[in-house]
């Protein structure tokens, strides 16, 4: 196991400090270089270390890596483009989140960081309207059967994942950013209306809400996989937000009265403590206080190792456990996994 | 992982690291003689492990992964694990790669120009490229061609050439040697090919394309013209990377189809279809 720590630690200090990478041999670089592909989190890292004291082979996979980030920024942003055209005609705020967000609002967060799908806030009561406005543009409903269907639409926090028939792309259509089922309810409304406009339509979520679903999306909504690239996300946010040397208090006293009512103060606070030791975020001293827990969520998160693989595997299942028991009732639980395994059988 | 082979192809450094010692071994005979990855630093890994913990040793199924995967990629029985390393490397390449844009097609050299030649599997395209590297031309490869994005020269990836069924027994009959030779995997017979000397020896060496083909195995002979416009579609559809790329697959694309002269052309049998070729690339 020393083994697994070692790699996964050597990836978070490489891009806390890139100095670190200095003592490595080529065995070092291929098994770091490895896990933070794995981690999603490459394209970060070749633009955190310094090109020219690498060797030329490392030197060439960074640039890959480089470019490839470059790339998944235009499609994304031409991406969010397409979605505000689609849905101008409604006049509804369209909020981006994550990746799209960070890069559209030129955030240090979107520095080279990977983007998948394209995920958009809006108001609830327009959710409808949206879906079709999108079909109408060439969206459609990925396969899938009938129960996801409803399951999302009655319980999810998203509508079922639509897919653009010409450019293979996926969209993720928000109403808020926890389940409904999920104990945590998070004002929605308020998400929305405190949403900062980029000037072309579409806006980003305020400071404190980008933190704050950043910590729902990684401590009340799944399992922390990719955990790591979530907590660099809200390390970079927060050196940002907070002007990175002299803290802000009254930063810090709105992200804390925000993330209360959302409902989210806990976590919001294990996401700024875990960011501090892996990152050494600079924090407040009364958001320091360590938790014996803490230790668990760091293991859980340091589980790649240099083959790309996940480790720990009791630690990983006891958080899959934990991420379904956060977002349902027990009952509905057992009736969703129950449908989920007969079906996976069938 | 417990065993390791670390190897470069061309520009790609591969590690390939494995649960069980059988695939390992076999792809480092075949591969004997190429040389390590750049600075011993791999550019793309392999990871071939049991599918269940279990299944390590219990009817043995190796899976298949690595920096990127397939869900649907299905495992192979361990004595089919060549192939899966083999299956894996293409993998990786495909998805992963973008230093170049990639074509499915093979790809060989004479006096400094490259021919190539694109087709879906049973085209033969393959199994030409193996008979005209038997036959005087530089082998580059039989799976991918790497196009550089600056100045669209083609650079080698001698893989050894996978041959499948009837191919197997055409490259033997050309004088070629084929081992080892896989029975009863899901696309049939597969065997493989080693490259000459030869072409290991000047894998770093890139050249200009001078002929497109796209060939047809097991119809009557005929050669016909093929416009840029619909080169450039089929390519697109040829290639893993292309959208990927951006602008720069674009542009190199574009002007690939503009410079290379296409024919789609139609054969047989080998015997024809390396006379045809001949006569073609004579005809230039």
């Amino acid at each position: 196991m020393g083994g697994v720590v070692r790699t996964a630690q050597q990836l978070v200090a490489a891009l806390r400090d890139p100095a670190s990478v200095a003592g490595l041999d080529p065995a070092g670089w291929t098994a770091l270089l490895t896990a933070a592909r794995a981690e999603r989190l490459l394209g970060t890292l070749a633009h955190r270390l310094d090109a020219r004291a690498v060797t030329p082979a490392v030197a060439r996979i960074l640039a890959d890596a480089r470019e490839g980030a470059g790339q998944e920024r235009r499609a994304a942003l031409w991406e969010a483009e397409m979605a505000r055209r689609a849905l101008a005609p409604l006049g509804v705020p369209v909020v981006l989140l994550k990746g799209t967000a960070f890069v559209a609002a030129g955030l240090d967060a979107g520095q080279g960081r990977s983007i998948g799908d394209l995920d958009i806030l809006v108001p609830r009561e327009a959710l409808d309207a949206v879906e079709q406005a999108l079909r109408q543009a060439g969206w459609e409903a990925v396969k899938e059967d009938d129960y996801d269907d409803a399951y999302y639409r009655r319980w999810m926090h998203e509508l079922p994942p639509l897919i653009h028939r010409e450019r293979d792309r996926m969209i993720d259509v928000h109403h808020t950013i926890l389940p409904p089922t999920a104990r945590p309810t998070p004002d929605a409304a308020a998400l929305v209306a405190d949403a900062v406009p980029l000037g072309n339509g579409l806006s980003i979520l305020s400071p404190p809400d980008i933190i704050v679903h950043a910590a729902a999306h990684l401590f009340a909504d799944g399992d922390l996989a990719g955990g790591l690239r979530n907590l660099w996300d809200i390390d970079r946010l927060l050196r940002e937000f907070d002007g990175d040397s002299d803290f802000r208090p009254d930063f810090w006293t709105k992200l804390d009265e925000r993330a209360r009512r959302h409902e989210l103060g806990s976590h919001v606070r294990r996401a700024v403590r875990l960011t501090h030791q892996l990152y050494a975020t600079p924090v407040p001293p009364d958001w320091r206080r360590r938790y014996a827990l803490d230790a668990l969520f760091r293991r859980r998160l340091l589980v790649r190792d240099g083959w790309g693989r996940q480790r720990r595997s009791v630690t990983r299942f006891g958080f899959y456990v934990r991420s379904h028991w956060l977002r349902m009732p027990p009952r509905m639980l057992a009736r969703h996994l129950w449908i989920k395994a007969t079906r996976k059988s069938a | 992982m417990r065993h390791v082979h670390a190897f470069r192809v061309g520009p790609v450094g591969f590690r390939v690291g494995a649960a069980w010692r059988a695939p390992v071994a076999a792809l480092t005979a075949l591969y004997a003689g190429y040389p390590a990855p750049e600075d011993d630093v791999a550019d793309l890994t392999v990871r071939l492990h049991p599918e269940r913990p279990w299944r390590r040793w219990v009817r043995p199924s190796v899976a298949i992964s690595g920096d990127y995967w397939l869900p649907e990629a299905a495992p192979l029985p361990l004595d089919q694990g060549l192939l899966a390393a083999e299956m894996g490397m293409n993998l990786q390449v495909a998805l992963g790669w973008r230093r170049h844009l990639l074509l499915h097609c093979s790809a060989v050299e004479r006096d400094g120009r490259v021919l190539l030649m694109s087709g879906a599997s049973g085209s033969g395209k393959s199994t030409l490229a193996t008979v005209l590297a038997l036959n005087g031309w530089r082998f580059l490869g039989d799976e991918f061609a790497f196009v550089a994005l600056d100045d669209g020269r083609i650079h080698p990836f001698p893989r050894a050439a996978s041959l499948k069924n009837g191919a197997i027994e055409a490259v033997r009959v050309a004088g070629g040697t084929v081992d080892p030779v896989i029975e009863d995997t899901p696309k049939g017979r597969i065997g493989y090919w080693r490259p000459p000397a030869d072409a290991l020896a000047r894998m770093a060496e890139a050249a200009p394309p001078a002929l497109l083909l796209f060939p047809r195995f097991g119809e009557a002979e005929a050669v016909e013209r093929m416009a840029p416009s619909e080169a450039f579609m089929r390519l697109t559809q040829a290639s893993t990377n292309y959208v990927a790329l951006g602008e720069a697959g674009f542009a190199v694309l574009s002007r690939l189809v503009r410079e290379v002269p296409t024919l789609a052309i139609d054969y047989p049998d080998g015997a024809t279809g390396l006379a045809l070729v001949e006569r073609l690339w004579g005809a230039l």
